[in-house]
């Protein structure tokens, strides 16, 4: 998987949370440019995991700030499965 | 280097983080209610009747189900002790701490659960954080449910291993997550007996089979359980038959056995070695010998609780149908456990109605975000053994008359 695919199907994904349909970028941050709060990022990160059948601690998530920021994770994470 | 005299840089407020939830409570009692989270009980009568703000009042929202603090067996056991031990210990269990009445606490933990090992905290929120820090450790997963206590979590932060939540109550969502850890990790699953918000209960039938069947360590919390659910008072994986297959039972003092403190019960053979090694019970002064003392009468007396935890489950069937047919919004559609939440429609509308409930001489606990899933405002009401018919019948009349007089019901 490239992460030109991971992109497009995290995309698919985000569509519900991203309630006002704000513009995203690889530096869009989730709590001050998307608005998540905890819950959404939680109900988010499942729906990740289980698209891609990874794990995403809640220690990962700390380090993780923005859209980019995930996209590489979930590659990273990915690659090894 | 900084100046000694002349400031470098800007002074920040470290308090400016709170500036929402100051601004939240103002706007609150702005509204002229009475602030929920600063209540005083003047005088307490009995476990289900105190005197707030000069009114006589019915408790229904303390988690003292069996209604032990005022046991008279259980009160002159503390004041013997109290007598006998003095006032305090001021030391930690592992130095001057562990007084003969630590022993006899833990002996009768021992008992109740038919256990061989027992070790008891100074609170439960302290027996989740040592326990479950301290057991897992760098390279291991704790896999848990996303509505655990809050000490569960603290614990989870406190430790090194990998954390990984998973939907409510959901069997499914935390087998995928099982699945997917890596080989050889080590595994910790942390379970509630009864998830003390909407008051439901775990499968924990089908969730510890599904964590044997990975190998994992199955930790289990009954604050909300002990003394009524299973044949024994156990809790709710004694109910569900499978207390044999839990390896760590946490447990609190502070609600069923009517006074203060926190618990660890377990069968495995180098569970001794947590004395030693776990901060949260090494690092603090050890129980009062009163508290002890009270604590061993009454884990002791609720071994034979028959008649009183059937009058507990009376009372909290009674209540629920009665506020289900006056038109309520409750957290399970069936009495599950001793708790029956009551779903506000928003904060201020559930500030308004426990006010109304104060006015009517009834106390229940306000629950609001972050501490409810979903971010939802919740009315608990915790049963007790020793409210009577009548007092739960003039509950449900006092919620009647709040939630019309607020709009709550039609
Ligand atoms: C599920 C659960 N675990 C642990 C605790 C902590 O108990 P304690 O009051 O003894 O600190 C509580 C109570 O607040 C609880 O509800």
């Amino acid at each position: 998987m490239d992460r030109a695919e991971i992109d497009t199907r995290i995309r698919t994904l985000i569509e519900p949370f991203n309630k006002k349909g704000i513009a995203i970028t690889d530096d869009s941050r989730f709590t001050d440019d998307l608005e998540f709060d905890s819950l959404t990022v939680m109900d988010f990160v499942a729906e990740i995991e289980d698209e891609f059948d990874i794990i995403i601690t809640m220690n990962q998530q700390a380090e993780i700030e923005n859209y980019g920021q995930l996209v590489d994770a979930v590659l990273k994470l990915a690659d090894k499965g | 280097m900084t100046d000694m005299i002349g400031q470098v840089g800007h002074a920040s407020d470290l308090f400016s983080k709170f500036d929402d939830i100051i601004a939240m409570r103002e706007d609150l009692l702005a509204s002229g209610v009475e602030d929920p989270f600063n209540l005083v009980m003047e005088r307490v009568l009995s476990p289900t009747v105190a005197v707030c703000n000069g009114r006589e009042t019915i408790l229904l929202g303390t988690y003292n189900y069996m209604g032990m603090t005022f046991d008279p067996e259980v009160v002159a056991a503390g004041k013997d002790a109290l007598d006998r031990f003095g006032s305090g210990t001021t030391g930690s269990r592992v130095l001057n701490g562990t007084y003969i009445g630590h022993r006899q606490v833990e002996d009768a933990l021992r008992e109740f659960y038919a256990m061989d090992h027992a070790m008891v905290f100074s609170t439960g929120y302290q027996a989740n954080l040592g326990i479950i820090a301290t057991i897992a450790g760098k390279g291991d997963y704790i896999v848990l449910d996303i509505d655990s206590h809050a000490s569960i979590w603290d614990g989870c932060k406190m430790g090194d291993a990998e954390v990984v939540p998973f939907k409510h109550n959901d069997i499914d969502a935390m087998e995928r997550r099982l699945r997917r850890i890596p080989d050889g990790a080590g595994k910790l699953v942390v379970l509630e007996g009864v998830y003390s918000m909407l008051g439901d209960i775990a499968p924990l039938k089908e969730m510890i089979a599904v964590a044997k069947k990975y190998g994992a360590m199955v930790l289990v919390d009954e604050a909300h359980s002990m003394g009524f659910m299973g044949p024994n008072g156990r809790g709710v994986a004694e109910d569900q038959g499978v207390l044999d297959q839990v390896d760590f039972v946490i447990g609190t003092f502070s609600k069923s056995v009517g006074t203060v403190g926190g618990f660890c019960v377990s069968n495995h053979p180098k569970f001794e070695v947590l004395r030693l090694v776990c901060r949260p019970y090494v690092f603090t002064a050890s129980l009062p010998p009163s508290v002890v003392a009270t604590a061993a009468t009454s884990i002791r007396k609720l071994m034979h609780g028959k008649n009183k935890r059937a009058h507990l489950w009376e009372n909290s069937r009674v209540l629920h149908k009665g506020l289900k047919d006056r038109g309520f919004q409750l957290g399970t559609d069936e009495p599950q456990s001793a708790i029956i939440a009551v779903l506000m429609p928003d904060l201020e509308k559930g500030a308004a109605m426990w006010e109304a409930l104060l006015h009517e001489g009834l106390y229940v606990n306000l629950a609001r975000p972050p501490a409810t899933p979903a971010n939802m405002t919740l009315l608990r009401c915790s049963l007790c053994a020793e409210h009577s018919a009548e007092q739960v019948k003039a509950v449900i009349g006092m919620f009647e008359r709040a939630g019309k007089a607020t709009g709550i019901i039609g």
